[in-house]
């Protein structure tokens, strides 16, 4: 199989692939200051950002399990999950006694359960071999069932200024999330090339028997990767939330499992496992969200906007596989 | 006359008794609601509970053969969803048209996806999830997203909610004669056996020649074609092509295939056990509607993903123990 020579590769060609994206980015960049309409404006540009952090934020955790060969297709029902914990607990009659400790556990309890989600799915896959696919699609569903049980359905508003600074804040006139996603970014770089766990974590993508034989905790390495995927998505879905100021168990992160896997994809990560290219991540979320803002703002409709996206994911990994033969 | 080659039954029993759980627990759930209520067993809830999960034997069928390959459909939701559409289209002229119509526009979507798969190579679930997009941007287009009602006044309705023979509904007739059909194919054809040594080993089933590319363009072009007729059934059952259904399609079918004791790696599976894994689904949710009238519980319809999703955790569950065991008697 070709996946046993797949080691992981020294950065020369990963260069080569962001180049690609960075192409793709300028060109993108280049059509929309010629074509759309109030493009080089700062609103432009702070509407796009606070969009693109949640993109940006599950791509990075989808470039983890991406990277350990698997794939993860439940962060848009973590999202719903958690984004519909967090209204729940600071309107819960706790919540509203003690404020401050309301929005407290309305961060910290879903980032939990989101985590918890994703043991459950590394451990499905690491324990009992099952695809991740399928592990996965477990969660995929009944996730954003148990969180439209949890709400009954109903539309969450809410106005609290102090959780919504998660989704409208800003830090040197530039959007919270925007600053949070980096801060993610330059914190997982330095997990995936300064640590020992960084390089497990690409040893077992590369060739899992391998790096279980020279004595790697193939397992563990796994698990932690879906657990980090689960809980980038929790904050995620924490953020639309906050954006929103209302919680919606149906829309919260539809279909985003599409975008992430799109975006890991664009920036570079191997499909087969071994490669966590985390800025690539980064790139590829602002390339998707570009393409949609320049079908958005050119009056394209949504739903021919959804079929450009499926070309992307395409193009893109028939690419990738033509560079590896 | 024996012929070792022929097909005999005893083996077949043997070879699939991982699958002959779920006709047990088929027949127990059965029994259950009959004993337990009343109008369980009345004609009325016999044939509309047939009629309703005809479509989803269809994809299920479908998706059987593609998960025996090793790869996975997860687009039929989505073309069930472009198909009715079609289908509410052609209505006008008939279910003649119509239904020849919905499965090849089913079938068009199944052979993008082993185009995308056999000759583009990229990984069965993204090419898939790309033609879900796809189909599902596809539908809202024609659609205009909207339902499109179909004509009443042809016999397109007919297919979807009358009887043959004032039995059974046309559409399980229909079901039944392609589950056969497939069976045959699977127990009897070369390109059956292709499907089966594909799923255990893709590398050596070329190197002995068999015609790989082949049996996988036949499999993603047989699912896309189930989903069309399971559209068509959609539209034809409920009146309207329906671009938003399909949601979770995907998973169901997989479910139901998992039930019936097709093994996800591929390379083993069963076309009766599938249709039992998909009656499986259906009945459970069939009871708890019937608990839901006696008032003993109250589920609202969220309900339905989180049960859904528990179901095929309990039967991965069960295939990881058989393939390890499988595993154990093998070394």
């Amino acid at each position: 199989m070709e996946q046993s020579v797949n080691v992981p590769k020294p950065a020369t060609r990963p260069n080569i692939r962001l180049h690609g994206g960075l192409l793709a980015l300028f060109i993108l960049l280049l059509f929309n200051a010629l074509v759309t309409p109030n493009f080089l404006q700062l609103q432009t540009l702070f509407v796009n950002i606070s969009q693109v952090a949640t993109i940006a934020i599950v791509a990075m955790g989808m470039t983890l399990v991406i990277a350990t060969g698997g794939i993860d297709l439940s962060v848009g029902a973590i999202m719903a999950l958690a984004g519909a914990l967090a209204p729940l607990i600071f309107l819960s009659d706790f919540g509203i006694a003690y404020p401050a400790l309301g929005v407290a556990a309305a961060f910290i309890l879903p980032l939990f359960v989101a985590a918890i989600c994703g043991l459950f799915n590394g451990a499905m896959i690491a324990f009992l071999g099952v695809q991740p696919i399928i592990a996965t699609l477990i969660l995929f569903i009944s996730g954003r069932g148990i969180a439209q049980v949890l709400t009954n359905g109903n539309l969450q508003t809410f106005s609290n200024p102090s959780f919504s600074y998660l989704g409208t804040g800003k830090i040197l006139g530039l959007p919270f999330q925007g600053w949070l996603a980096l801060a993610i970014a330059c914190v997982l770089f330095w997990g995936v090339t300064r640590t020992i766990w960084g390089r497990y974590l690409l040893a077992v993508g590369g060739n899992e028997k391998a790096a279980y034989l020279s004595g790697g905790p193939v397992k563990r390495v796994k698990i932690g990767a879906y657990v980090i995927c689960a809980i980038l998505s929790g904050i995620a879905g924490l953020i639309v939330v906050a954006i929103n100021s209302a919680s919606d168990a149906a829309r919260n992160g539809n279909l985003m499992e599409l975008d992430a896997i799109a975006a890991a994809v664009v920036g570079g990560a191997l499909l087969q496992g071994g490669r966590a290219p985390i800025f690539g991540a980064i790139l590829g979320a602002v390339i998707i969200q570009l393409v949609k803002y320049t079908l958005l703002a050119n009056g394209v409709e949504d739903e021919v906007a959804l079929i450009a996206k499926a070309l992307i994911i395409v193009a893109a990994v028939w690419l990738q596989q033509r560079r590896k033969v | 006359m024996l012929n070792e080659d022929a097909f005999d039954l005893r083996r077949y029993i043997q070879r699939n008794s991982a699958s002959a759980t779920v006709w047990a627990v088929l027949v127990l759930l059965i029994s259950f609601g009959l004993m337990r209520y009343e109008n369980f067993g009345s004609a009325y809830n016999i044939t509309s509970f047939l009629n309703y999960n005809a479509m989803f034997i269809a994809i299920s069928l479908g998706m059987c053969f593609v998960i025996m390959t090793g790869g996975i459909d997860l687009s039929v939701g989505s073309v069930a969803a472009f198909t009715s559409v079609i289908a509410a289209y052609l209505s006008p002229y008939g279910i003649q048209i119509a239904l020849p119509g919905a499965i090849i526009a089913g079938c068009a979507f199944g052979a993008l996806n082993a185009f995308f798969i056999i000759v583009m190579k990229i990984p069965p679930f993204i090419a898939t999830l790309a033609t879900m997009l796809g189909a599902k941007g596809g539908a809202l287009v024609i659609s205009g997203a909207q339902t499109i009602s179909v004509d009443w006044s042809s016999n397109f309705t007919k297919l979807g909610m009358e009887k043959a023979a004032g039995i059974l509904p046309w559409t399980i007739v229909i079901v039944i004669i392609l589950a056969v059909a497939l069976w045959i194919v699977l127990e009897c054809t070369s390109i059956g056996r292709t499907v089966l040594a594909i799923g255990g080993s893709e590398d050596a089933s070329a190197l002995m020649g068999l015609k790989v590319n082949r049996a996988k363009a036949f499999v993603y072009i047989l699912s896309g074609g189930c989903a069309g007729l399971a559209g068509l059934f959609l539209a034809s059952g409920f009146g309207a092509g329906q671009p938003l259904e399909g949601i979770g399609w995907e998973l169901s079918a997989i479910a139901a295939v998992v039930v019936g004791g097709t093994l996800l790696t591929g390379g083993m599976g069963s076309v009766p056990a599938t249709v039992a894994g998909a009656l499986l689904l259906g009945l459970v949710f069939n009871i708890l509607n019937f608990e839901n009238g006696r008032g003993t519980i109250s589920f609202s319809a969220y309900w339905q993903m989180v049960i859904r999703g528990g179901f095929l955790f309990v039967v991965i569950l069960f295939q990881a123990q058989i393939m390890s065991r499988q595993k154990q008697v093998r070394s």
